[in-house]
């Protein structure tokens, strides 16, 4: 993955790592094939808050961003980023935003940034979903050639839109793992029935469970187990997923605590 | 990849926070609220077909001590036969690893939010005494709840009260203890063993820690005191809760009499407040109906407003019969 294409924003994949694996210390290992499934995967979450983020933070255009998150996630790749991460210190998502602000601080400090070689690493990432992300979002000003004509936001409420884009980030890297087990499993419909009940902004309130029955021609209480199924996997996988983003156990309470809007006790 | 809007994300977090039912005859129906240590939801008995509240915690617990202080708190509630405490039905642990328990459903309002009605003095210390009822209960069975509060206490429609979380609760002695087999639960049950040396098991909280609520916490429970702790702990939290109920029903000037019950409950000195629940409720109860309270000593001339005040019909008969006696002794006819 290191050289050359790889495709890391395209979709969920089927890879289940074992409940306490983490991608945290995989990235970290002597191992290659290890570190390079480990890499994959935080740069699977991270990539789309990191360029949308360097978009909104540093107001900038389209290229710039590009550019930028493909510089950061190739230091990452090439300068063992995460072995400079303690998880006493900071949460992993604090880590890389503080690291893309450092990089960009520096970047607008030099003359300009030199474009990179032919022999860079270059991570084939989907920065049109990313853009249609921030228009859908509501981010009107941003367009394919101009950077987004506000101000710099304050950095507090940029540290909120980078924990919110990487919840969302990291819930869609779920959803889509989701969709694959299902279809695995033969259970579409009870995909469906999630997507249309939990994912989709229907605009006039919530369509009813009785509603969901006639339409796919099922009972009530099917769509209610259905659900309740979906629902569950959709938990087991997220968490899986956020563990994998984790490097220590308590990180991961204190991530799960806070992604499901739940107190430290 | 599928774009999700804030609003989907928000659905997908509380879509994480819900109990994973399946291996159990549970079914969802809602969330309920959140406490320190889990959450409270709305759930389906399909053996019954009754309405049921589970707390669960918030996530599978590898150190052990939550789940103790949960499966703890069922036990401790087991016991405590009383209908101003809430009966607990059933105990286990669910498939994604958290433990649970299930409890009567009330469908009241918590008493922070009823004191905002417009009752009146005389309904809300009616309330009061009814709270006082379960926590003296609790403590003659030697557990103090060390977390009392308006939060922690259910107005039911019938206006029956619920003195609810006992989650910090500390057994002290008495009736009550840890070595209860554990229940067969409905699903795999985890409930760990019962270890008296266990701080999570006992209720027992190490030297200078803080567990309660500012505000409705003795001082003596807000220094870390917690070897100290006795059921005055808990009147000093009923005297906060009474001042709590009273002062918007007095126009915010409490009378002095109450204020002196008050005053006593919560005393800086533990020594100083009332030696039981019951103490507290019995001078309630006299100031509702005009009887002297323990908390103020009255003078001379107070005690003869107060009988007045109480014996109104009989005094005014009086007052109407010397009133006749007089003018009849002077425009007697001649």
């Amino acid at each position: 993955m290191a050289d050359g294409d790889s495709n890391i924003g395209g979709g969920g994949g089927g890879r289940f790592p074992a409940t306490r694996w983490s991608a945290v210390l995989a990235a970290r290992s002597a191992d290659a094939a290890e570190r390079s499934r480990g890499l994959d995967q935080l740069i699977s979450a991270y990539w789309k808050p990191v360029y949308k983020y360097i978009r909104m933070r540093w107001n900038k255009p389209r290229e710039d961003a590009q550019d930028l998150t493909q510089d950061f996630f190739a230091r990452v790749i090439e300068k063992g980023f995460f072995d400079r991460y303690d998880p006493g210190k900071a949460r992993l998502r604090t880590f890389v935003r503080v690291c893309v602000d450092g990089m960009v601080a520096n970047e607008a400090k030099a003359a300009g940034r030199l474009k990179r070689g032919g022999d860079a690493v270059h991570i084939s990432l989907d920065f049109d979903s990313a853009e249609t992300e921030l228009v859908r979002a509501g981010a009107s000003f941003v367009t394919q050639d101009k950077p987004a004509t506000r101000e710099i936001a304050s950095p507090d409420s940029m540290e909120e839109f980078f924990e919110k884009e990487w919840v969302r980030s990291l819930f869609s890297v779920a959803v889509e793992t989701l969709r694959g087990e299902c279809e695995r499993r033969g259970k579409q419909i009870h995909f469906r029935l999630f997507e249309i009940y939990d994912l989709e902004d229907s605009g006039d309130g919530r369509t009813s469970y009785e509603h969901l029955a006639r339409d796919f021609g099922i009972a009530v209480t099917d769509v209610t187990n259905h659900l309740s199924y979906v629902r569950r996997e959709f938990r087991r996988i997220a968490l899986e997923k956020l563990r994998e983003m984790c490097a220590s156990e308590d990180e991961f309470r204190r991530e799960a605590r806070a992604i499901f809007g739940i107190e430290p006790a | 990849m599928s774009w999700l809007s804030d609003d989907a994300v928000a659905r997908l977090r509380d879509v994480g926070s819900e109990p994973d039912l399946s291996a159990t005859p549970y079914g969802f129906v809602g969330a309920l609220g959140r406490g320190g240590m889990g959450a409270v939801f709305l759930v389906e008995d399909s053996r019954l077909g009754r309405r049921v509240a589970m707390k669960v915690l918030d996530l599978p617990d590898r150190s052990g001590a939550l789940e103790a202080r949960l499966v703890r708190e069922a036990r401790v509630l087991a016991q405590l036969e009383h209908p101003g405490i809430v009966p607990v039905h059933d105990v286990g642990s669910l498939a994604d690893g958290r433990v649970f328990y299930t409890m009567k459903y009330v469908e009241g309002r918590r008493l922070d939010e009823w004191a905002g009605s417009a009752a009146s003095l005389a309904e809300r210390l009616r309330l009061f005494e009814k709270i006082c009822e379960p926590v003296a209960f609790a403590h003659s069975r030697g557990v103090l709840h060390r977390d009392l509060k308006p939060a922690n206490v259910m107005v039911g429609p019938f206006g029956e009260v619920l003195v609810m979380d006992w989650g910090v609760a500390k057994i002290v002695g008495g009736a009550v203890t840890e070595s209860v087999p554990a229940p067969a639960a409905s699903a795999a049950p985890v409930i760990p063993a019962s270890d008296s040396k266990s701080s999570a098991a006992t209720g027992d909280t190490a030297h200078g820690s803080v567990l309660g609520t500012p505000g409705f916490m003795a001082p003596e429970q807000e220094r870390g005191e917690v070897g100290q702790l006795d059921s005055r702990a808990d009147i000093y939290s009923l005297g906060a809760i009474l001042k709590f109920l009273a002062a918007p029903a007095s126009g915010g000037k409490i009378p002095r009499r109450l204020a002196a019950i008050i005053g006593k409950a919560m005393s800086e000195e533990p020594q100083s407040r009332y030696s039981s629940a019951q103490a507290l409720a019995y001078d309630v109860a006299g100031y509702l109906d005009g009887l002297p309270v323990s908390a103020y000593p009255e003078g001379i001339f107070e005690r003869a407003v107060r009988v007045a005040s109480r014996n109104r019909v009989a005094v005014v008969l009086v007052l109407a019969y010397l009133l006749m006696r007089i003018l009849l002794i002077f425009w007697r006819p001649r």
